[in-house]
């Protein structure tokens, strides 16, 4: 009878929950831990194969097609299905999670990327042409640098999409934040554990962003002055 | 045996393709929710899109709507909607999805409107047409080539995204690959691997089948241009996406 009475004084099942929050402090620590490592390293490893291949499109104009072909199919197959193919190999470790994250994130650092390249001006090129920079030295001191919105473009993206992503990985139980989500579900449909999980992960993309967005504005100062003058 | 052998065994199975359950129901499954989704998603981005791209606002809901549905992770939706007051079984997971229909579908319909040469919306306005037969007659026709471009991206997407359904039961392809990891890698290697291959090959074969239909409905003097237009488009995303 008694119990009865404590059930309906406690609705019991909250979206949201300091208790849980307290409760669980460690292991909602642990998943944004593996979360944010997971993005981390997937778009730095993305961020490595993409802009070579970029600049590989860059330097051979017929290589363009190719290059964002594949990435473009690799894109379009479905993230669950990426993890299918590599789990069987890689086994259920967080190897697989990575795996499929980068070659997810790589469409998009490219395609940017190639398009910051491609907007240098051809004046530009000439000029450091005829102040006699070789490939490699205009590539760094020129191209690169006028590429960087471009580039962080693309890296923001890939970053708000990769940790969107990572929570997938639940499927090899290595899914940061996703553990809790898919978690809260199945143990009895805990909602408090669900929106933690949920707002943790969106606090995350959008924390990230903003610090990508923080340094772009800190490695472009050119860009800001001209957005304040015009 | 090697996963690869596996999957091929698995795959010629018949009893596996026309079982309860098995790869012919869950394709039609798979293929219901995505189409409902799809259209769900057309029913409210399409009228809103060509709206604010007819009156020329809201370019901040466009980039807004993007960037919040690209943050939200999709497994948080699907297990999130059932919990609310639509309850369990397909229409939550339709809605989900439908969610991410929206962006590409929005963007593409506010640009294709937007893109519309304003000397031909002047020389429409000047030949006395009101503002919904501009809309109708000049804009949307001219518009079409960005509709079926976004129709395709958010057809793929869902296609491709419906797959996650699985993780709340919610029928499809992904249930093929779930169940196999619910046998374990060491048995379920192989069906692992074929479901995977099924839903990857449906995204490519929907992705094939719509890059046909855009190129069909677009009228032939526009097609010349279409790789361009695709593109731009697509560029026109990524920087409102990032406010640049």
């Amino acid at each position: 009878m008694s119990f009865r009475v404590i059930d309906r004084a406690d609705p019991g099942n909250p979206w949201f929950s300091w208790d849980y929050v307290q409760g669980n402090s460690e292991t909602i620590l642990a998943a944004l831990r593996e979360h944010a490592a997971l993005t981390a390293q997937a778009v730095l490893i993305a961020a490595l194969v993409a802009i070579p291949l970029a600049v590989l499109a860059y330097w051979f104009r017929p290589l363009t097609g190719p290059i964002l072909a594949l990435s473009g199919v690799l894109y379009t197959i479905p993230s669950l299905a990426l993890f299918a193919f590599v789990a069987p190999y890689l086994g259920t470790g967080t190897a697989t999670v990575l795996l499929g994250l980068v070659l997810y994130a790589l469409l998009l650092i490219i395609r940017n990327v190639l398009a910051g390249l491609n907007q240098v001006p051809a004046e530009v090129r000439d000029a450091a042409q005829g102040m006699g920079y070789g490939r490699f030295a205009r590539l760094l001191r020129i191209d690169l640098p006028l590429a960087l919105p471009g580039i962080f473009t693309g890296l923001r993206l890939a970053t708000v999409s990769t940790v969107a992503l990572v929570t997938v990985g639940v499927l090899v139980g290595h899914g940061g934040l996703g553990q809790l989500i898919l978690g809260g579900f199945r143990n009895n449909f805990f909602k408090a554990e669900i929106m933690t999980g949920t707002l943790l992960c969106v606090l995350l993309a959008l924390v990230l962003d903003l610090l990508l967005a923080g340094l772009a504005r800190l490695l472009t100062p050119w860009a800001r002055r001209r957005g304040a003058a015009g | 045996m090697n996963p690869i052998e596996q999957a091929v065994v698995w795959l010629n199975d018949p009893l596996n393709w026309t079982n309860p359950g098995g790869v012919l129901d869950r394709l039609v499954e798979h293929l219901g929710i995505s189409g409902a989704a799809v259209a769900l998603g057309c029913l409210v981005a399409w009228p809103l899109g060509l709206w604010l791209g007819h009156t020329g606002r809201g370019g901040g809901v466009v980039v807004l709507v993007s960037n919040v549905t690209l943050a939200i992770p999709t497994i948080a939706l699907l297990t999130i909607l059932p919990l609310t007051a639509l309850g369990f079984g397909k229409p939550p997971v339709i809605i989900a999805l439908a969610v991410f229909a929206v962006p590409p579908l929005l963007a593409n319909a506010y640009t294709g409107i937007r893109q519309v040469d304003p000397e031909v919306r002047d020389a429409a306005r000047g030949m006395g047409l009101s503002g919904g037969q501009l809309l109708r007659r000049v804009e949307l026709p001219l518009a079409v080539p960005y509709l079926a471009a976004g129709f395709r991206t958010a057809a793929v997407q869902v296609v491709a995204t419906a797959a996650l359904a699985s993780f709340v039961n919610g029928g499809g392809l992904g249930q093929i690959i779930s169940a196999g990891f619910g046998l374990g890698i060491s048995i379920g290697g192989g069906q692992i691997l074929a479901g995977g291959l099924l839903v990857a090959l449906l995204a490519l074969l929907v992705e094939l089948a719509f890059a046909l239909v855009e190129r069909v409905v677009t009228p032939r003097p526009l097609r010349r241009n279409r790789r361009r237009v695709a593109r731009r488009a697509d560029q026109r995303a990524a920087a409102a996406i990032t406010g640049s």
